[in-house]
């Protein structure tokens, strides 16, 4: 793909200014992460310390998909807990006291912080501490905040990353630590590679068992598999890693710009990096030719959810031949998007933000062919005439690496397919 | 504080968006932090609607809570009301506005509406629970619109039978159906045409489908019929102190309960009993023969229903009904009855009382769970926890109640009341089940060589492989009958002769003979022993 670094010249100054908008916004809160992270880390509790809302808010955005015994739950504040926070502390002692006993297997808990305990201002972290000491030796108590008024969706990630990273060990040998939940089978395919060029240690955050941290230190070089982690990358860089600037692994062209700057990073060749990765590329967009018929021409309304909508839009508008409309983010971190942000296409219209009744005027407006959006807006959006796709299954699939591009498009492609398949004539 | 898992009912909140979201021309402005909009998929996806709920989230964060939250709900409240022009506005918190204290309801009164109905909704969210946010939520809505006609005190009550003297049919209102209720769209159509073809007319439907004008006309009919006590209960009874109007309390969920329904209506607006109404000489009325269940229930094929054992959890209602219809009309064995609604916990525990059961009142997914297990049943009627946790335990699900999957809103006409309903009923309760003339074959043929455990697919792909658990009796099999307690080959052998459905609950039963017996091995004579025991 040496022709998109070419192409690159286009710098993000040929963006117009991102609307910046403040009104109600439609996105989940950091909570909803624990329904993927649970799954990364089968020996991990997520305890959300909140109200019924919470749990009901989990739950929901969980579906029944993960129906069977759950390794996330709600310590529900009552009225009690409120009146006196000695009881509350209390009382958390008792419950996890109770939820160990229970669940032997689990390793680490995590304290998840809420609205309601955030305003209360009850302290997790002395919690966490105390807990700790209560149950040493036995299970690691962490605490971070997945509370809405202070994280959307995916920066509940963001949050629980930043929590282990104090315990991870010290070591300064040199590694390449892939940052950022992965599918188990994305991630094994993702390591081979990188161990096939020239990449000795490789190591993930999170790791799948949650007692096996990864090592940080001066020799770690950083590489984010999701654009959400601001947090997690600057402390890690405060632990002594070095952060490798790329695109993320998204599409074809994303993942072997990213895969090619921890090459690079580790002082690899690009001969090298062609060798293995060109055989990727050329298949990779063979099978992306199918989905990108479907999809080019085709105008894209991304509204902010995932945070993913950067990258995607990126992967979508100069892989799959898309229009962008307009690319929404909850928020715009320019550091860690520079260098997506020099991908888009001159004159992208980024919004940051959300006034959601504003933004669906512009929706109607635009008449877009697809658009990517929360679950409470697609079914309205689709009996308007407009073809959806929710942001959050994007979340949940396997859609990193080369390999599986085909798979990313597809996802987008299925709904417009859909709809030219059916007819009721 | 108290650990949850999985929830039977969200925050009272989302009872308030049940009202708003089935009504028309009204919106509900909510004073909530970023992520509380997650509320808007139970409708948008589990209700399959095909438009937002009518809710505007202020969607207050951190830094907002430094500044001014008041401000921005009252922006948030001009904002709605400019934009939708609602006929009636609820403004309301929810759980971490509660703690802040901004007190959005008591800011949009001062903010010169005019003439605008505006609710105030206290919906306390640490101690409630979303049926009873909607069931207040629907109380508050109707008393603020019926303010201006509140009768005077003194004002005798009127006359449920004053349709005669003023020369019209009679009318009712069906209260309580509501979105993410249990298949409430069909149970209005059902309870429509049932009382129209008793000449009975339907005044307004609420909060489904209504608009605030509708409500106004509440006090127009001659009786409220409190369809989902849930949702309408506490407006019925205020109905009934404040306008004096007749309630009509009957459930129509079964053929009993229609038939007492149907009584119910005639008695209170003094309509004479049709004759398809009086019991007959057996006890059994002419009306029934609208419904197949009857005729179904009687049939031989539903012989082998008899005592089939049945667990019954869900809220109060729907609960309730399933427990008279499942012991009475399909005679089979109740052997658990419980509720999440703690509201409803008396009427619960009093239709426990008469099956001789305890109610299980419980909020908690895994007590259910465990009661389950521990009462062995062979079919499970409940929510869609239930259904999970039956799947689990290997034992068939009918959902008869919220909380509900997106698939317990069927495209087809489905009630669950009247006539129809019961027809419903009787079908997905029982096909769940092995059908009667089956169950029969499976026991004739049960020793043929084909019939192994498992099913075997005719497309034919050689001789089974012998059943694992009958070649060799499991170590886990051996350690779950516990210390000191083991099967001998040949009470292996005899056990394994036994059909694999009911395998589990023999090979529990006999265990539990044994150790009540003391017994170390368990025989064929011992398993013969416990069978005696158990079919006393």
């Amino acid at each position: 793909m040496a022709s998109s670094i070419a192409t690159r010249a286009s710098a993000e100054a040929d963006l117009p200014p991102p609307l910046k908008e403040s009104g109600q916004r439609e996105v989940f809160c950091g909570l909803t992460s624990i329904v993927w992270l649970h799954r990364r880390m089968p020996d991990a509790f997520f305890l959300v310390v909140g109200s019924r809302t919470c749990a009901h808010l989990v739950q929901s955005a969980a579906g029944v998909m993960i129906f069977a015994e759950p390794r996330f739950g709600t310590a529900i504040l009552g009225e009690r807990d409120l009146a006196g926070l000695a009881d509350a502390n209390e009382e958390l002692d008792r419950l996890v006291a109770q939820l160990l006993e229970r669940r032997p297997e689990i390793r680490t808990l995590f304290l998840v912080g809420s609205c309601p305990s955030e305003v209360i201002k009850l302290d997790l972290s002395k919690a966490a501490e105390r807990l700790n000491r209560q149950h040493a030796g036995r299970v690691m108590v962490l605490n971070y905040s997945g509370s809405g008024i202070e994280t959307t969706f995916t920066q509940g990630e963001d949050g629980a990353l930043q929590a282990l990273i104090p315990l991870m060990p010290a070591s300064s040998e040199q590694q390449l630590l892939i940052a950022g939940t992965l599918a188990d089978a994305v991630e094994d395919r993702l390591i081979g590679l990188f161990h096939k060029l020239g990449i000795e240690r490789v190591a993930s955050l999170p790791p799948r068992r949650s007692t096996e941290l990864p090592a940080v230190g001066p020799g770690t070089k950083l590489l984010l598999a999701q654009p959400f982690l601001s947090g997690t990358a600057r402390a890690l860089v405060d632990r002594g890693a070095e952060l490798i600037r790329a695109p993320y692994p998204f599409g074809v062209e994303g993942s072997r710009d990213w895969m090619a700057a921890a090459a690079a990073a580790f002082g690899i060749a690009p001969a090298r990096v062609a060798e293995v990765l060109d055989p990727l590329v050329e298949r990779g967009q063979r099978a992306l030719a199918p989905q990108r018929e479907t999809l080019a021409g085709k105008r894209l309304f991304l509204l902010p959810d995932s945070q993913l909508e950067i990258p995607l839009a990126r992967f979508l508008s100069r892989e799959c031949g898309m229009e962008l409309v307009e690319v929404g983010t909850p928020y715009l971190d320019r550091q860690l998007m520079a260098e997506e942000l020099e991908l888009l296409p001159a004159g992208t219209q980024l919004s940051e933000g959300q006034h959601v009744e504003n933004q669906l005027l512009r929706v109607r407006q635009q008449r877009p062919d697809l658009v990517v959006c929360g679950l409470g807006l697609a079914n309205p959006l689709e009996a308007e005439g407009m073809a959806t796709k929710w942001s959050i299954e994007l979340v949940f699939s396997p859609i990193h690496g080369i390999d599986q591009a085909a798979d990313l498009a597809e996802l987008f492609a299925r709904p417009l397919r859909r709809r030219a398949a059916l007819s009721f004539a | 504080m108290e650990l949850t898992l999985w929830t039977y009912e969200g925050p009272p909140h989302v009872g308030a968006m049940r009202i708003a979201a089935s009504m028309e021309g009204v919106h509900y402005v909510l004073h909530a932090p970023q992520g509380d909009t997650y509320a808007d998929l139970l409708f948008t996806m589990i209700e399959r609607r095909d438009k937002r709920p009518p809710v505007t989230y202020t969607t207050f964060q951190a830094r907002d809570l430094g500044g001014d939250t008041a401000e921005l709900v009252k922006r948030s409240i001009a904002d709605a009301v400019q934009r939708f022009e609602p006929e009636a506005l609820l403004v309301g918190e929810s759980c971490t506005a509660e703690l802040i204290q901004d007190q959005p309801g008591a800011l949009a009164a001062g903010m010169g509406f005019g003439a605008l109905p505006i609710v105030n909704l206290e919906l306390p969210a640490y101690s409630k629970k979303e049926n009873w946010g909607a069931a207040e939520t629907f109380y508050q809505l109707v008393r603020t619109l019926l303010k201006p006609q509140l009768p005077a005190p003194g004002t005798p009550k009127p006359d449920p039978a004053r349709w005669r003297a003023e020369g019209r049919r009679p009318r009712v209102n069906l209260l309580g159906p509501s979105l993410l209720g249990f298949r409430c769209r069909d149970d209005v159509r059902e309870i429509s045409q049932l009382l129209g073809s008793y000449g009975i007319d339907v005044a307004v439907v609420a909060p489904l489908n209504a608009r605030p004008g509708d409500l106004q006309r509440i006090p127009t009919a001659d009786a409220n019929v409190c369809l989902y006590p849930e949702v309408a209960g506490t407006l019925c009874s205020w109905l009934e102190r404040q306008f004096g109007m007749a309630c009509i309390r009957m459930v129509p969920i079964g053929i009993g309960a229609t038939v007492a329904f149907l009584r119910e209506v005639h008695s209170v607006l003094d309509l004479e009993l049709p004759a398809e109404l009086e019991p007959g000489a057996d006890g059994v009325c002419e009306a029934e023969r609208r419904s197949r269940l009857p005729w179904y229930s009687r049939s031989v094929d539903s012989t082998y229903l008899t005592g089939k054992r049945v667990f019954v959890f869900g809220d109060a209602t729907h609960a309730i009904a399933a427990a008279r219809i499942a012991s009475r009309e399909l005679g089979f064995q109740v052997v658990g009855l419980g509720s999440y609604s703690r509201e409803q916990a008396r009427e619960v525990r009093a239709a426990a009382a008469e099956l001789g059961l305890e109610a299980l009142i419980s909020d908690d997914y895994l007590a259910v769970e465990a009661a389950i297990a521990e009462a062995a049943p062979e079919l499970v009627l409940g929510t869609q926890m239930e259904r999970h946790s039956a799947k689990r335990l290997g034992i068939p699900c009918a959902v008869i109640s919220t909380p509900l999957h997106v698939q317990d809103v069927p495209a087809r006409y489905a009630p669950q009341m009247g006539w129809e309903g019961a027809n419903v009923i009787f079908d997905s309760w029982v096909h769940p089940l092995m059908m009667g003339l089956e169950e029969h074959l499976i026991g004739m043929f049960r020793h043929d060589f084909e019939f192994v455990d498992g099913h075997r697919s005719h497309l034919g792909d050689g001789a089974p492989v012998a059943a694992p658990a009958e070649a060799s009796p499991a170590p886990a099999m051996a350690a779950a009958a516990g210390v000191g307690l083991s099967w001998s080959p040949e009470g292996e052998a005899e056990l394994a002769k036994i059909p694999f459905f009911v395998r589990g609950k023999v090979r529990k039963n006999t265990e539990a003979f044994a150790r009540e017996r003391g017994l170390a091995v368990i025989d064929s004579e011992a398993l013969y022993e416990a069978k005696a025991h158990f079919s006393r």
